[in-house]
């Protein structure tokens, strides 16, 4: 009984949690992903595209809410999803026609286009500010538990509570269909293949039946429709906040760089190694330590790290990947 | 027929390729040899579309086509090989072939999900394509493979499949010989001198193996220098004092070169220009 109490806790605050927090991860590190192995740069501006996207659906979603629509159980954002993702594709594309296009062309260093897009990184943040404010929202609505506190204790009678959010569920769930359709769209289709094909030799692709601007088009709106659910999924578990997606940049990058950066498959494994690893330390297990060894209460919490840390850990990973294994786990591709 | 008037290429000071006029007649193997440094994979890649000529012309059957870009000449039929070879590594060798017809239905984000049917059929009739011109090549088993895991010689085979996926012109092939078994060399020569004869593929190639190049290749263009020195078929081609001269140094006999390669590219390494047109090119000479 004590340890299934202990696998309880466990599972109700360390593994819910970082998997939801882990899918969003892997969301958001498949776009920084494509965007390396496409167009061969690490995109900072990622996680203000990811604010910029989610700041249109909240403004959606509240239009929708005005006009009384609802989704049941569901969150009324899932309705508003589509509309995001189409403003973020457009976002991105006039970014790259306005901006990279133009590096592109004279065929800038990689470090060059890491650079610009720190500047639109800059301008999407500001640009994301006066869309939408710089206050937190929540903008979850519907049904909040699938399982509350509440109907598990009446459900298993266990003192132990364990909760799963609506959101969670939603994150996982919405989560492993864009990562199905994702890896169909790369592997089967002649437009994820000729991207990987221009990923592998480009100047090969210039040579083939490859239109390099129609890939970079198509990378660009993949990676809104990614960046676009990645922030929605996150703003619905948590909240929304320009600044915390400014933040977030720094987990997602080291998910990407952990997984293997520009592997599609190791953005995913690196999103759950972050997630776990920043949710594993920063959790306090002195009631998992509790009721694993009868007749121990520890006086401290067991927890090794503050919350306040957290990014401290995706911070000691980056480092001990680049230092160690620079290629990470899936061998991705250094330029 | 394509034709090269005049052609100048600078590298800073350096004229890698000095005042070259060719002809490649329709139907024709073409050899284009010389040292290292000769300036043959830079004139390659001036008439590729890789670099634009500092001055001169290049016409393709009576067009212009001076510094059109690699993407362009491809449409109108002109194709390349590459020195080292290129491929899509992490694309199957079939899919490899499958992705070097232009203008597929698939390329595009709303067919890929609103007109499945018509992505099908198209291919369906790629594929049957592909594995014909993997038949032809005898690399029939190797349909499924990684291309990023074949051999040397096998990748440049790929690269000549590349070209039959298309309606081809004419072909610019970079040394196919570079790093290729004897075996395997020989099945590519065949392939060449079969697309030559059965469906009138115009070639250049350029190979150092000079067996090689006096089975397949009438007429032989030498160049040095920059410079096309001499042009006519293999057997005078090798008789002639001052290619002998230019292209092996003095005192070597082409038997021996052909045998020890490897050994006189070396030597001539040192000794001749600095191979800046070479190395300009696609990853230098081999």
């Amino acid at each position: 009984m004590e340890l299934l109490n202990a696998l309880v806790a466990l599972t109700n605050y360390v593994i819910i949690p970082a998997t939801s927090y882990g899918a969003q991860l892997a969301l958001g590190a498949l776009g920084v992903t494509l965007i390396y192995a496409v167009l061969r740069f690490s995109n900072f501006a990622h996680g203000d595209t990811m604010a910029f996207g989610t700041g249109v659906v909240i403004l959606v979603t509240w239009g929708l809410q005005a006009l009384g629509v609802s989704l049941g159980p569901l969150p009324v954002a899932l309705l508003a999803l589509p509309v995001g993702i189409a403003a973020t594709a457009l976002l991105l594309l006039g970014t790259d026609r306005v901006v990279y296009r133009y590096y592109r062309g004279i065929r800038a260093a990689p470090v060059v286009l890491v650079m610009v897009s720190v500047g639109v990184m800059f301008i999407m943040n500001a640009l994301t500010r006066f869309l939408i404010g710089v206050d937190q929202i929540d903008f979850a609505d519907g049904e909040r538990f699938i399982i509350s506190a509440r109907t598990w204790n009446q459900m298993t009678g266990m003192r132990e509570p364990l909760t799963l959010r609506t959101t969670q569920a939603i994150t996982v769930v919405t989560a492993a269909l864009v990562v199905v359709a994702l890896f169909w769209f790369l592997n089967r289709t002649r437009t994820g293949k000729s991207m990987r094909a221009f990923s592998d030799n480009e100047d090969l692709a210039l040579l083939s039946g490859i239109d390099p601007d129609r890939v970079v088009r198509v990378t660009w709106i993949i990676t809104a429709a990614l960046a676009t659910v990645a922030g929605t999924l996150y703003g619905l578990d948590k909240s929304f906040k320009a600044f915390t997606y400014f933040q977030i940049v720094l987990p997602i990058f080291a998910s990407a760089i952990v997984g293997g950066i520009g592997n599609p498959v190791g953005a995913i494994a690196g999103g759950f190694i972050i997630s776990f690893s920043e949710v594993g330390l920063t959790y306090a297990w002195k009631k998992v330590a509790g009721y694993l060894i009868p007749g121990w209460q520890p006086d401290g919490l067991l927890q090794l790290l503050s919350t306040d840390y957290k990014f401290a850990v995706s911070f000691v990973i980056l480092l001990l990947v680049l230092i160690f294994r620079p290629t990470g786990i899936f061998r991705g591709k250094v330029v | 027929m394509i034709r090269v008037e005049n052609l100048v290429k600078s590298f800073g000071g350096f004229r890698a390729v000095d005042n070259a006029s060719i002809e490649i007649a329709t139907g024709s193997i073409t050899g284009l040899v010389g040292p290292n440094g000769a300036g043959k994979s830079t004139l390659f890649n001036v008439i590729a579309g890789v670099h634009a000529p500092t001055s001169g012309r290049v016409t393709m059957d009576g067009e212009d086509i001076t510094g059109l870009t690699p993407h362009q000449l491809f449409h109108k039929g002109l194709l390349r090989t590459f020195q080292i070879a290129h491929e899509f590594p992490t694309l199957s060798v079939r899919e490899n072939l499958m992705m070097v017809p232009e203008g597929q239905a698939g390329e595009t984000l709303w067919n890929t999900w609103f007109a499945r049917g018509r992505i099908r059929a198209e291919e369906e009739a790629l594929r049957r394509k592909a594995d014909e011109v993997l038949d032809f090549l005898t690399i029939s088993h190797l349909a499924e493979e990684k291309a990023g895991n074949l051999s040397g010689g096998q990748k440049k085979l790929l690269e000549l499949g590349r070209t039959m996926m298309v309606e081809a012109k004419i072909v610019f092939l970079d040394e196919v010989g570079a790093g290729v078994n004897r075996t395997l060399l020989n099945t590519i020569g065949d392939a060449i001198v079969r697309l030559n004869r059965e469906r009138g593929y115009t070639f250049c190639v350029i190979e150092h193996d000079m067996d090689f190049i006096g089975r397949l290749c009438d007429p032989v263009i030498v160049m040095a220098e920059g410079r096309v020195l001499a042009e006519g078929p293999a057997d005078h081609i090798m008789e002639n004092e001052a290619v002998i001269e230019a292209y092996l140094g003095t005192g070597l006999k082409n038997k021996v070169l052909a045998e020890e390669r490897a050994e006189a590219a070396a030597g001539e390494d040192l000794g001749a220009q600095p191979g800046l047109g070479d190395r300009a090119g696609k990853g230098g000479d081999a």
